[in-house]
C-alpha cells in the first residue's frame, strides 16, 4: 500500500505537531517526519479526530517548519526487527544501531507496545538468583522473573550495585543461557560509559543488548526506549528461551519525560504535575517481567530510580513500589559511613522470596533467620533513638548488646567489597554470626533446633 | 440491531462517534472493524463518547460502531465458580486457548462454557406458579456448591412445561412458562444481568453474625460481620495483598469472589497455583471449589479495570440470591478510583480533589452499599455479601481522597502500618488506628457461641495495648529501667499480646488459621498470666524474678505449639503459669 505524504503542519508545540486534512490514519500509528533539510525522524499518533492528528516526534521538533515539513503515516504501530544478532550491539532509544554495525533484519516485526501476559498463562516465579550480595540474597532475595527496583538518590552507588548484580548474578543451574538488556533513559554519558566498561571488563559484553538514550538526547525518545528494550527482552526470553536481566535506568527521567508530554497536551495533572495515568503507564512496563508456562525463558527486571530529594513518597518511587514485587532501598546515611552497598533493609523487601527460599531452594533456616534479622535490626533503631537521648552508657546491658549487633550487622553483613561474591551458605552463616551477638533467649523468630544448630557455631 | 455509528475521534480508551441516534446511555457497543468491546458513557446530540475495554491502537476515524441494544452485562449461571475471568467476564483460560500467552484484542468468547453439560434436578412441575428468585432447578456446580437456578427478577407466571432431570448445557431451555401478561417465556441455566444495577432482594436484615476469618487481629479485636464492609488501607509493602489472600483463604464465607483490580499479574498466578492445593477447613475440599477470580491486572486495559469491580459484585449478588454468604475482596479499590480518574481526565471533566472526579464519593458509596445481609426474593433464603476493599494511598498517607471517602462508607477500618511491616510484624494491622463498628452488634453472638468472657478479655487486651502505647512515649525518652514494676509488667504483657497473639504466621500450617475458640483461649492465657503476676508485683517482688524467659517464650510459641484441636493443652499451660508464680512467691519469701 502506498503511503500518502502530507506537506505542511498546522501547529508545532514542543515535541508535538498537529497535521490536518488527513485520511485513514490509525491511533498509535507510526509516523515518518521529513524535515525541510531532508532529515527523517520518527513519531507516533497520540490523538486523532476526523481530519486532524496530534503526533509526537521522538527526536524532537527543532528544525521543523510549518509549511516545509512533510509527514508520512506508515499504517502500523512502531515495530522492531529482532534477531539473535542484537546481542552485543548498541542501539539508540528508538532501536536504531549507533555502534556503526549493520541494521537488524528479521522477517517478523514486533510491536513495541507488546500485549499483556495473560495471568492464566503466567508461571509463578520460584527460582532464586544468587547475586553474591548478602543483603539481597539473605534478606530480599531476587527471584527469576521478578521485578525488583533499586530506590536510590543522587550520588548514591546504585550504578555500582546494579553492575555488580549483573556481573555476579547466577542462576540455579548454569547451563541455561543468560543475557542482559540494558536500557538507559536520560542518564549521563559517564554513567553509560561506566556500565559498558563494567560489562566489558567482566567479559559479558557479547551477551548484552544496549539501548541508549542519554541526558542530552531528546526527552520524548525516553518514552520509547524502555518499550523497545522490553520488546527485545521478550523476544530473547520467550522466543529464544534465554534468561534475561533487564536493567532500566533511570525511571525518574522516564516519568519526567512523560510528564513533559502530558503537560504539552494540556492534560489534567494529578500529583506533582504527573499525569493521572502514570500508574498504568509504569505498569505497562514493569508487568512485562515474568515467566510463562511451557516456555523456558524469563524476564527479571532491575529498574533503577533516583528519588528526588531522597523522598520515598514521591509519585515515581511510590507508584513503582505499588507495581513492583518489592524494592531495594539505598540510604545516604549508610553510604556516608562508608558501608557498601548502603542498603537500608527495613523499607526494603522482596515479595517473591517467600516462595523461592528455604528447604529445596536455599537452606531450611533461611526464612526464619531472615525474619529474625529484620525484627532485631528494627529494634536496634529504637535503641539507637533512646541512646541519642540518654546516652549509650545509660542503656541496659541487653540494649547495649543490640547496639553491638547493629554495628556488626552493618559492617560485616551489609558491608562487602565491590568484587566480593558471597555464596548463599556464606551469607546465611554470616547472618548467624552477627545475630549471635544478642542472647539466644531474645530470638523469637527462629526455632530451638535452629538455635541449637547455628547459634555461635 | 442494524444501528451503526461512525468514529470521529480517538484518544486512548476514549472514542467519540457520530450518527449515534437511538443508541442508549451505558449501552454495550462493538467499536471499529475489530469489534472491540466498549460502553457508551456520554450522549450529546448524535455524538456519543465511548470507553473502550481494549487497546485502540490502529483504529481509524470513519470505522463503524455497532449497537447491541443492551447494557454491559454478565452471564450468571453454572461454571463461574473455580474460574478466572478478566474485568468484563471473559474467561482467561479460553482467551489463552485462542491467542496464546499474550492477550490479543477483539477476542470474542462467551463467559460461560456452552458445551459443558450439567446434571440438573428440576424443582418445579407444570402448573406451578413461580415468582422471581424461586428455584426451578439445582445442580452441583462444584463438590461444595449447589447451584440454584432461579427465576430471574421481574419474571413470574405459570409453569407450562419442564424438562426431565438430566444433563443439560447452559443454552438449553429447561422451563417454559406463561408470564402474567400471557406471554411465553423460557428459563435457561443462566440469566444475564447489567453489572451497574444492584440485583433486587426482599429486605435487608440487621447484622448479627461475624465473618470469621481465622485471623486473630480481625476476629478478636476488629471483627467483620457477614454482610459488613471493611477497608484495608496501607502503603506498598504493608501487606494488603497478603492480608486479602489470607482472608480469601480462611474466611468462613460459602463463596469467595476475589477481584484483582489493577494489581500484579504474578499475584493472580499465585492464587491460581496455591488455592487448588489448599484445603478449606470447613469442607475439607480444595479452596478453588468455592472461589471465583476476576483478574484485570495493571497492564490490562484501564476501562475494563473500572468495570471489573462491578462484574465481581454482580456475581457476588447472584450467589447471595441463592442463599449463600459471599465475601468479596477487591484489591485494590484505589486502582479502580484511578481508572475513574483517568477516564474522567480524558473526557476533560472538571476535577475535584487531586484530579479525581467529583462523583468519586458517590461511586464508592454505591459500591459499598451493595454489601448487606438480606432476605432473598423467592423462597426467602438468607444471603449476605461482605465487602473487603484494599486501599492503596499514595505515599501511605491516609488523608488522600480515596481513603477518606472510603472511610465514610465502610464500618470496619483495618489500617496497615508500615513500621510494623518493616519490623516484620504481620499482619501489620495497627491496633491503635483500626476500628470495627460491628463490635457492639456482634458481641452477643460471640459471647453466646464462643464464650461469655470473650468481650471481657478483648477489652482488657485493648486497654493494655493503649496503656503500653502511652508508656512507650516515656520509654523513648528515659528508657525502660526507670519505670515502676507495675508499668514494666504492662510492657511485658503487651509484648506477649503483640508477639504471641497479634502476630500470625501466614506460612505456618498450624498458625495460619485459628478457630475462635483457640483465639479465646490464647487471650485468656495471657490475661491469666497478668492476673497472676499482678499480686506479686504488689508484694514488691521484682519483675526480673516474675519474668521467666522460658515460660514467656512458651506463651509466645503457643500459637505454633497448640493446634486448633488441642485446646486442652491450654489448661496445662494455665497450670504451669500458676505453679511458676507460686514458686516465685515461695522462693522470694525464703
Amino acid at each position: 500500500m502506498l503511503n500518502k505524504e502530507y506537506r505542511g503542519l498546522a501547529e508545532i508545540n514542543g515535541p508535538l505537531i498537529v497535521v490536518e486534512g488527513i485520511e485513514g490514519v490509525g491511533f498509535d500509528e507510526l509516523v515518518e517526519v521529513i524535515t525541510p533539510n531532508n532529515q527523517r525522524r520518527k513519531g507516533r499518533v497520540l490523538q486523532i479526530s476526523e481530519d486532524k492528528a496530534i503526533v509526537q516526534v521522538f527526536e524532537g521538533t527543532s528544525g521543523l517548519s510549518i509549511n516545509q515539513t512533510r509527514v508520512k503515516f506508515l499504517n502500523h504501530p512502531m515495530e522492531l526487527s529482532l534477531s539473535r544478532d542484537i546481542l552485543g550491539r548498541v542501539f539508540n532509544g528508538v532501536g536504531e544501531p549507533i555502534d556503526g554495525g549493520d541494521e537488524i533484519f528479521s522477517s517478523r516485526k514486533y510491536n513495541i507496545n507488546g500485549n499483556p501476559i495473560n495471568p492464566y498463562a503466567r508461571k509463578y516465579p520460584r527460582n532464586y538468583i544468587q547475586t553474591g550480595i548478602s543483603a539481597i540474597d539473605g534478606l530480599m532475595t531476587l527471584i527469576r522473573g521478578q521485578k525488583l527496583p533499586i530506590f536510590s538518590g543522587n550520588g548514591l552507588p546504585h550504578n555500582r550495585l546494579a553492575a555488580q548484580i549483573a556481573r555476579q548474578a547466577r542462576l540455579g543451574n548454569g547451563d541455561e543461557e543468560f543475557a542482559v538488556v540494558f536500557v538507559a533513559m536520560g542518564i549521563k554519558h559517564d554513567d553509560a560509559d561506566f556500565f559498558i566498561r563494567s560489562f566489558e571488563e567482566s567479559g559479558v559484553l557479547q551477551n548484552v543488548v544496549i539501548y541508549l538514550n542519554l541526558a542530552d538526547d531528546p526527552a520524548v525518545e525516553r518514552i520509547i526506549a524502555p518499550r523497545v528494550g522490553l520488546t527485545a527482552a521478550e523476544y530473547l526470553a520467550f522466543e529464544l528461551g534465554m534468561h534475561i536481566l533487564v536493567i532500566m535506568t533511570d525511571m525518574t527521567n522516564y516519568s519526567e519525560a512523560l510528564r513533559e508530554l502530558s503537560s504539552r497536551r494540556g492534560e489534567v495533572p494529578s500529583r506533582k504535575g504527573y499525569p493521572g495515568y502514570l500508574y498504568s503507564d509504569l505498569a505497562s512496563l514493569y508487568e512485562r517481567a515474568g515467566m510463562i508456562k511451557g516456555r523456558p525463558g524469563s524476564i527479571t527486571q532491575l529498574p533503577i530510580l533516583t528519588m528526588p530529594n531522597d523522598d520515598i513518597t514521591h509519585p515515581v518511587p511510590d507508584l513503582t513500589g505499588y507495581i513492583t514485587e518489592g524494592q531495594i532501598v539505598l540510604e545516604r546515611e549508610l553510604d556516608q559511613r562508608g558501608i557498601y552497598p548502603p542498603i537500608n533493609i527495613l523499607p526494603s523487601l522482596s515479595r517473591l522470596m517467600k516462595d523461592g527460599i528455604g528447604e529445596g531452594y536455599t537452606r531450611a533456616d533461611h526464612p526464619n533467620i531472615s525474619s529474625q534479622l529484620y525484627a532485631s535490626y528494627s529494634y536496634v533503631q529504637d535503641v539507637k533513638a533512646l541512646a541519642s537521648v540518654i546516652g549509650e552508657d545509660e542503656l541496659s546491658e541487653l540494649d547495649q548488646t543490640y547496639l553491638e549487633f547493629g554495628r556488626q550487622f552493618e559492617e560485616k553483613f551489609l558491608g562487602q567489597g565491590n568484587d566480593e561474591n558471597r555464596d548463599i551458605e556464606q551469607t546465611l552463616d554470616l547472618a548467624w554470626e552477627v545475630i549471635s551477638t544478642i542472647p539466644a533467649t531474645e530470638l523469637d523468630r527462629v526455632s530451638e533446633e535452629e538455635i541449637e544448630r547455628y547459634y555461635r557455631k | 440491531m442494524a444501528k451503526e455509528g461512525r468514529i470521529i475521534y480517538i484518544n486512548g480508551p476514549v472514542v467519540r462517534a457520530d450518527q449515534m441516534e437511538g443508541f442508549l446511555m451505558q449501552e454495550l457497543v462493538y467499536v471499529g472493524e475489530a469489534k472491540l468491546i466498549g460502553e457508551i458513557i456520554e450522549l450529546a446530540g448524535d455524538t456519543a463518547t465511548i470507553q473502550v475495554y481494549e487497546e485502540t491502537t490502529g483504529m481509524t476515524p470513519g470505522e463503524p460502531v455497532y449497537s447491541t441494544g443492551s447494557p454491559l452485562s454478565v452471564e450468571l449461571g453454572p461454571g463461574i465458580i473455580g474460574n478466572i475471568f478478566d474485568g468484563i467476564q471473559r474467561p482467561l483460560a479460553e482467551i489463552k486457548e485462542r491467542t496464546g500467552a499474550f492477550i490479543e484484542r477483539g477476542v470474542a468468547v462467551t463467559p460461560l462454557d456452552r458445551e459443558k453439560e450439567w446434571d440438573i434436578e428440576i424443582k418445579v412441575k407444570a402448573g406451578d406458579r413461580v415468582e422471581p428468585g424461586q428455584v426451578v432447578a439445582e445442580l452441583a456446580e462444584t463438590s461444595v456448591i449447589r447451584h440454584r437456578v432461579m427465576v430471574p427478577p421481574g419474571l413470574s407466571g405459570e409453569v407450562k412445561l419442564v424438562v426431565p432431570d438430566g444433563r443439560y448445557s447452559v443454552e438449553q431451555e429447561i422451563v417454559h412458562l406463561v408470564d402474567d401478561s400471557g406471554q411465553e417465556k423460557v428459563i435457561k441455566l443462566y440469566q444475564e444481568w447489567p453489572v451497574r444495577e444492584p440485583r433486587p432482594y426482599r429486605e435487608r436484615l440487621s447484622i448479627t453474625k461475624p465473618l470469621l476469618t481465622g485471623q486473630r487481629v480481625f476476629d478478636t479485636f476488629f471483627p467483620l460481620a457477614k454482610g459488613g464492609t471493611a477497608a484495608i488501607p496501607g502503603g506498598f509493602g504493608a501487606g494488603k495483598t497478603m492480608t486479602q489472600h489470607q482472608l480469601a483463604k480462611w474466611s468462613d464465607a460459602d463463596i469467595i469472589v476475589y477481584v484483582g483490580c489493577g494489581e500484579r499479574g504474578n499475584e493472580m498466578t499465585d492464587v491460581l497455583e496455591e488455592f487448588p492445593e489448599l484445603e478449606d477447613p470447613r469442607t475439607g475440599k480444595s479452596m478453588m471449589e468455592r472461589t471465583v477470580l476476576i483478574a484485570n491486572t495493571s497492564n490490562m486495559p484501564v476501562a475494563a479495570r473500572e468495570a471489573s469491580i462491578y462484574t465481581g459484585i454482580t456475581i457476588a449478588e447472584y450467589y447471595r440470591d441463592m442463599g449463600y454468604s459471599v465475601a468479596l475482596m477487591a484489591d485494590s479499590t484505589s486502582r479502580w478510583a484511578e481508572a475513574l480518574r483517568e477516564i474522567s481526565g480524558r473526557l476533560e471533566e472538571m476535577p475535584a480533589e487531586e484530579g479525581f472526579p467529583a462523583y468519586l464519593p458517590t461511586r464508592l458509596a454505591e459500591f459499598y452499599e451493595r454489601a448487606g445481609y438480606i432476605k432473598t426474593l423467592g423462597q426467602e433464603r438468607e444471603g449476605s455479601i461482605s465487602l473487603i476493599g484494599a486501599v492503596s494511598p499514595p505515599g501511605g498517607d491516609f488523608s488522600e481522597p480515596v481513603t477518606q471517602n472510603t472511610k465514610r462508607f465502610v464500618r470496619c477500618f483495618w489500617a496497615l502500618d508500615k513500621s510494623l511491616a518493616s519490623a516484620r510484624h504481620f499482619p501489620a494491622v495497627s491496633w491503635l488506628e483500626s476500628y470495627s463498628e460491628y463490635l457492639g452488634e456482634l458481641a452477643d453472638w460471640l459471647q453466646e457461641n464462643i464464650n461469655e468472657e470473650w468481650l471481657e478479655h478483648r477489652n482488657w487486651a485493648m486497654r493494655i495495648l493503649k496503656e503500653e502505647d502511652r508508656l512507650q512515649e516515656i520509654v523513648k525518652l528515659v528508657g525502660e529501667d526507670v519505670l515502676p514494676d507495675n508499668q514494666r509488667l504492662i510492657l511485658e504483657v503487651a509484648r506477649l499480646i503483640k508477639v504471641g497473639f497479634l502476630q500470625q504466621n501466614a506460612f505456618s500450617e498450624v498458625d495460619r488459621y485459628a478457630t475462635p475458640e483457640k483465639q479465646y483461649w490464647m487471650l485468656k492465657i495471657i490475661h491469666f498470666l497478668y492476673e497472676q503476676a499482678l499480686p506479686l508485683i504488689r508484694e514488691n517482688i521484682p519483675i526480673s524474678r516474675i519474668k521467666d524467659n522460658e515460660l514467656f517464650s512458651e506463651i509466645i510459641k503457643m500459637k505454633e505449639k497448640i493446634a486448633n484441636d488441642e485446646l486442652e493443652k491450654f489448661k496445662d499451660l494455665m497450670t504451669r503459669i500458676e505453679e511458676h508464680f507460686n514458686a516465685v512467691r515461695a522462693n522470694y519469701q525464703d
